[in-house]
């Protein structure tokens, strides 16, 4: 058996209703891992572009990209280099913040972590962070301390580097 | 026009003639369309049966079958056969009724999410929202459905879709961008695996479904005789290749033959053609063919690596291919002389016993009297279990699309309205459907349609009260626990038969099968055999995760008369489309 690993799979789809069932159904179905997919308009008309995370050996990579292309909507499959590629997830945070104290730590969290602050209350603030999963992995930690009321993650999207597109 | 006669003109444009389909609510308007129409429908007793019969009449002849459904049960019904023909790989369009759009999600009297549940089971699937996408859906449809690797497409119709009127285009355009079905092999992978061929000395080919799909038994008799490599197949591979030649070893596998387990366990190179090596072809993947390279040509590029390592994968039409090898290689006979000697000689002293006079009836006995009766163009289905094992290992196929089986699914049921749509396709062959008494009772009731229409199929019961596969697997492994598998007194198949006007026949002793099946071809009407048979009786088998060369059972063989294998001429050319 080859190494387990984290593959980032690119793939173009028709952007009609019923692709993304077909897709994540597949993963189901094969027992492939599934770690997050995200899914949106790309720059062609009438296409979508899937950024799928999945988890597993060589062998099994091979069969995610092939049973991919086999779905009549899937135009185009690509697993994409790791050294060579952009990914990016975004992340909204909402923390307790009962007091000035704590405000004014947290912001400065968000401030080197490049966050931003987009919602206060009297008892909490939202922040709003993008980032690689592994930076906002370590501003989650930082702001266990003040005890975390809710986080939305996206899912990392991602791009390959250079003027190489799919 | 409407949308339901778009699905009429739809079908006249691709040439269908025939339908198998049951109506219902949200069918209305396409039955009334169907009315008016040249369109034959058949007018099954339950949509399984629709989609069994649309997959035999696919088998037999190469053509698109279709079947229609309503909503609801309708589609459920269906999907037991849509699975089956997708896991065999045969190109099936089922039409499905389905509740008006504006119902769509209400939970309305018979909806179903038919996209949904057809996903995993379909090679694609649609739902027209308009009218006027149905022209280009089932364009789509039947092009999806019979090209590249072939299977099942679900086009799913709700009933104000097919009522709203729409101008129907003069010609209809489709657009695909993301399906290529890849069809040349790429010429210096071919000339690399002409490089392993030549060289081994002791090759075997493996020929499975896609060989009988892509029409190459003609070019799979050359090959086999320009390198001197004895051929295996696998279930869905069954007639591909002349099994009285003497390079044919049978099926190979979990109740394969002797021979062909043994010879791939024995083989330097083993060239894969159109089979995806399911586990039960290749039992324990581990131990399969240990001292092989393995070449594989597969028109789908998932099948190679999934199930088995690949030396050299060749993705490709199996026809052009082995066309494109044949020419690559000259002669290597001289390489494999010994090897084919040796494979004649071990072929010939465990050719697997046929002739049993006990009574009752050994199932031996019976495929063998089958085989006496049945001509090369008689089209055989099964259904599943033991009955289908032994025809699998005991009848001599000689012809592609003669043999007509569930093989991946392994669905009881499918014998029978298999054989009803095989007949429909070619109703100048006969077709015998060889069931198990538990598989038939499941889809009897499709004797009615038979008997309606005049569609002059024979259902051989193999009767021996039990769910035969299974009770062997418990006598085996389970402690001879027979745990509901004993299926008990009822029904009398001949009175049941005789219920639906079917001719009825019953055969108890050696003879009587050979006499009763003559009769019942010769009567040219619907007819059914219940044939008694020894319900002690067990296949040879591999057990489960075990190497092929670990059969356990007695190997009944007879040696064939020792001397010369008279030559027969290697595979025929496609017969039936």
């Amino acid at each position: 058996m080859s190494e387990q690993r984290s593959h980032i799979i690119t793939a173009v789809v028709q952007h009609r209703p019923g692709v993304l069932q077909r897709v994540s159904g597949l993963f189901t179905r094969r027992g492939f891992n599934i770690d997050s997919i995200t899914v949106g308009p790309s720059e062609k008309n009438g296409m979508a572009r899937m950024t799928i995370i999945s988890r597993g050996d060589e062998k099994v990579l091979e069969q995610i990209t092939k049973q991919l292309n086999k779905i009549i909507e899937v135009i185009k499959v690509r697993d994409l280099d790791p050294q060579s590629t952009v990914l990016r997830e975004l992340c909204l945070i909402k923390t307790h913040a009962p007091n000035e104290k704590s405000r004014s730590e947290i912001i400065q969290y968000a401030n080197i972590f490049r966050g931003r602050i987009i919602d206060v209350s009297p008892y909490s603030l939202t922040i709003e962070i993008t980032g690689t999963p592994d930076k906002i992995d370590a501003l989650i930690d930082l702001l266990q301390s003040f005890g975390i009321q809710k986080i939305v993650r996206t899912g990392p999207t991602a791009i390959s580097r250079g003027s190489k597109t799919i | 026009m409407k949308g339901s006669k778009a699905i009429i003109q739809s079908l006249a444009d691709q040439g269908v003639d025939v339908v198998f389909g049951y109506p219902g609510g949200v069918l209305l308007p396409l039955y009334d369309e169907i009315y008016d129409s040249d369109l034959r429908h058949i007018l099954v007793r339950h949509e399984q049966c629709a989609a069994h019969a649309a997959d035999g009449f696919a088998r037999a002849s190469g053509k698109v079958g279709v079947c229609i459904g309503t909503s609801g049960p309708g589609a459920t019904n269906l999907t037991t056969g849509i699975a089956t023909a997708y896991m065999d790989s045969s190109p099936v369009v089922a039409l499905a009724g389905q509740v008006a759009t504006h119902l769509i999600g209400n939970d309305a009297f018979q909806e179903v999410d038919t996209l949904g549940i057809t996903m995993p089971i379909t090679k694609h699937s649609f739902q027209a929202m308009d009218p006027a996408e149905i022209p280009p859906m089932m364009k789509s449809a039947f092009y999806i459905a019979s090209t590249g690797r072939p299977g099942p497409v679900v086009l799913d119709l709700p009933k104000d879709v097919q009522e709203a009127e729409f101008e129907y285009p003069e010609t209809v355009e489709i657009e695909l961008p993301g399906y290529r079905p890849t069809r040349k092999g790429n010429p210096r992978q071919i000339k690399r695996a002409a490089d392993v061929i030549i060289k081994a000395k002791k090759p075997v080919i493996l020929a499975g479904g896609g060989v009988i799909i892509s029409g190459s038994s003609p070019e799979l008799g050359k090959f086999s005789e320009l390198i001197g490599a004895p051929v295996t197949t696998t279930l869905m591979g069954k007639g591909s290749f002349p099994e009285d030649h003497p390079l044919s070893l049978g099926m190979l596998g979990m109740h394969g033959r002797k021979v062909a387990n043994f010879l791939i366990d024995d083989c330097d190179c083993l060239i894969a053609i159109g089979c995806r090596f399911s586990d039960r072809t290749t039992g324990d993947v581990t131990k399969f063919a240990p001292n092989a390279q393995i070449v594989h040509i597969d028109v789908d590029p998932a099948e190679i690596g999934k199930n088995v390592d690949v030396d050299l994968p060749l993705v490709g039409d199996a026809k052009t291919i082995l066309v494109h090898l044949i020419k690559e290689i000259k002669n290597n006979r001289e390489r494999t002389k010994k090897w084919v000697a040796h494979v004649k000689e071990f072929r010939s002293s465990c050719m697997p016993r046929l002739t049993f006079d006990d009574f009752p009836l050994k199932p031996q006995q019976v495929i063998k009297e089958i085989s006496e009766t049945v001509n090369d163009d008689t089209i055989l289905t099964t259904d599943v279990g033991q009955n289908q094992m032994w025809m699998a290992h005991y009848f001599t196929s000689r012809i592609p699309r003669k043999f007509i089986s569930s093989g991946g699914l392994g669905t009881m049921g499918f014998g029978f309205p298999a054989a009803m749509g095989a007949k429909v396709a070619l109703p100048e062959e006969d077709v015998v459907a060889v069931c198990g008494d538990g598989g038939f009772l499941m889809v009897c009731q499709d004797l009615a349609t038979v008997r309606e229409y005049d569609i002059p199929v024979v259902v051989c019961v193999l009767d021996n009260r039990y769910l035969g596969m299974v009770a062997q697997w418990q006598k085996l492994f389970y402690e001879e626990r027979i745990s509901h598998t004993r299926l008990g007194e009822v029904p009398d198949f001949v009175k049941l038969a005789e219920a639906f006007g079917v001719n009825a026949y019953r055969a108890e002793k050696p003879g009587e099968v050979k006499e009763t099946l003559n009769d019942a071809i010769k009567s040219g009407e619907p007819s059914l055999i219940d044939i008694i048979i020894d319900p002690h009786e067990n296949l040879p088998m591999v057990p489960p995760g075990c190497g092929l060369t670990e059969m356990i059972g007695e190997y009944k063989v007879e040696r064939e008369v020792p001397g010369e294998i008279p030559y027969r001429e290697a595979a025929p050319e496609k017969r039936g489309d």
